[in-house]
């Protein structure tokens, strides 16, 4: 059994330093908490917050038919996807089911930075080996050399825009026209910069609900562009945040997470993914048969719940109605920002509408159905 | 509150201060910073019954559950109604203000002292 030393992230004496708390996943030791879950969260949707997701593997598809292969090996028809910009989508099996979530960044015509769950590395890089057999692409995997943080929530791009150091990574190599480009990015879009000479992706994407950036660079810039970032986002309330924040953040958000609203076994329609699955796209793709037959819908479908008081289902608990059991919740907590327990679950199609309940360890929780997300940023 | 050098401490992270047949019980600062900020305390009713090692209550954090296992056997005689309506007290003063339960004991089982308690989380 890998019972390894778990990897350490980059960036890890600088948690050391500010006090995280630390939890293993995915076989790296990441922080959980630094301050507290609650302010971590209440931070990140009142001002900003700083993750480091160095354990998030970054794989590069190149060559002149790497467009045509990622066609065909995920559910996205990412040769469509413009050159600066972002696309969310999934690894299929031959089922239909869901092998990851991915968001992948059109980099050049011929290349694209695949980023994918830290579980699910080797089996992302795997299946992309596999499936560009017979295109002229090639499949690396650069988890090693492109570190990964985030700035998220509504005061991010400020505190950006006031980073010294920065430059475009353009014919106008200069921070004004970074600050420009910067300012005008939009969402799921990125820009190529240089900040005191290397390179850093900079995209507006990230996993909480709220604006923000996702910074990639080499692992070795990531310390002091850390403390840079600390620096000059602390007065503007930017704190380090851990992975227990990020957590609550993405479940209020509606946002699935891989191992609970996303497996082998669930298919995008289930998970509430439908739209994803873009049934006129040119190309075959692994998994195109089984996710556009009816069966696709599945005979449970992902929903939210919420719930009184303070008690909160979690993972793995069931979904009943009176004596029934309907379903399992996948994710739950008290939701920080709305103040009400909340979960998302599978539960069957016909019952979704029914007096549901969570089994809260012998307790029946009366709960509602609600639509997802939970809680959405004002525009 | 407590002198922590002067309370006893079990392996799943419950304080005891034995002062007298009636015992104060709570869970130890270690143990409020693995669950994360505290927002559901769940504790037994006065007058219950309760045995060593018996789970009689759980913490709920954001992130997690963690049951809440009695140190020691005998009848609840009270209950920190501030933790259930302030359940982060918990994490600011566990071994004060965030007192759960106390017991009259009719059995206080071997507990580690607060070096062996120490050495059993790593604390220097």
């Amino acid at each position: 059994m890998p019972d390894a030393t778990p990897r350490q992230s980059p960036l890890h004496d600088v948690h050391v330093a500010a006090g995280a708390a630390f939890t293993e996943f995915a076989g790296w030791s990441m922080p959980v908490r630094y301050s507290g879950d609650l302010a971590e969260h209440h931070a990140v949707r009142r001002a900003a917050g700083l993750f480091d997701l160095s354990h998030m593997a970054e794989i590069l598809v190149l060559g002149p038919g790497a467009a045509d292969a990622l066609d065909a090996a995920l559910l996205g028809e990412l040769s469509t996807t413009p050159v600066g910009r972002a696309k969310y989508t999934l690894l299929l099996n031959g089922e239909g089911g869901v092998e990851d979530d991915l968001v992948v960044y059109r980099t050049g015509e011929d290349r694209y930075l695949v980023v994918a769950n830290a579980a699910n590395r080797d089996v992302v890089v795997d299946r992309l080996r596999d499936r560009v057999v017979g295109f002229d692409a090639e499949v690396q995997d650069e988890t090693d050399d492109i570190g990964l943080v985030a700035i998220q929530g509504p005061r991010s791009q400020e505190i950006l825009l006031e980073v010294p150091g920065f430059a475009a990574d353009d014919a106008d190599p200069t921070e004004v026209r970074f600050r420009a480009l910067l300012a005008s990015l939009r969402n799921y879009r990125f820009l190529r910069a240089n900040w005191d000479g290397h390179p850093v992706l900079v995209a507006r994407t990230g996993y909480t609900g709220e604006d923000g950036f996702e910074l990639y660079a080499a692992p070795s810039l990531l310390p002091r562009l850390w403390a840079v970032l600390m620096d000059i986002g602390r007065g503007s309330g930017l704190v380090p945040a851990g992975l227990a924040a990020r957590d609550t953040l993405r479940l209020e958000a509606g946002m699935p997470l891989y191992g609970h609203e996303l497996t082998a076994l669930t298919t995008p329609q289930q998970a509430g993914l439908g739209r994803l699955v873009q049934h006129g796209k040119g190309r075959d793709y692994v998994g195109r048969a089984a996710v556009e037959s009816p069966e696709a819908e599945g005979a449970r479908v992902l929903v939210g719940l919420r719930a009184e008081g303070r008690r909160a289902g979690r993972a793995g608990y069931p979904v009943v109605d009176g004596d029934r059991v309907v379903g399992v919740v996948t994710s739950g907590a008290l939701s920080p920002t709305l103040g009400h327990p909340i979960a998302m679950a599978y539960v069957d199609r016909d019952a979704v509408d029914a007096r549901l309940a969570i089994d809260v360890r012998g307790t029946p929780l009366p709960a509602t159905t609600v639509p997802l997300p939970f809680y959405s940023r004002k525009a | 509150m407590a002198n922590e050098q002067d309370l006893q401490y079990t392996a799943d992270h419950e304080w005891v201060d034995a002062d007298g047949d009636v015992v104060t019980v709570g869970i130890t600062g270690y143990a409020a910073a693995q669950l994360g900020d505290i927002v559901y305390v769940d504790l037994p009713k006065v007058g219950d019954e309760v045995e060593a090692g018996q789970v009689i209550g759980e913490l709920e954090s954001t992130k997690s559950v963690g049951e809440l296992f009695c140190p020691v056997s005998g009848t609840v005689t009270a209950v920190n109604a501030d933790v259930a309506a302030s359940p982060e007290v918990v994490n600011s003063d566990p071994l004060g203000a965030g007192w759960l339960l106390k017991v009259q004991v009719t059995g206080l089982p071997d507990l580690l002292d607060k070096a062996a308690y120490d050495a059993l989380t790593g604390a220097a």
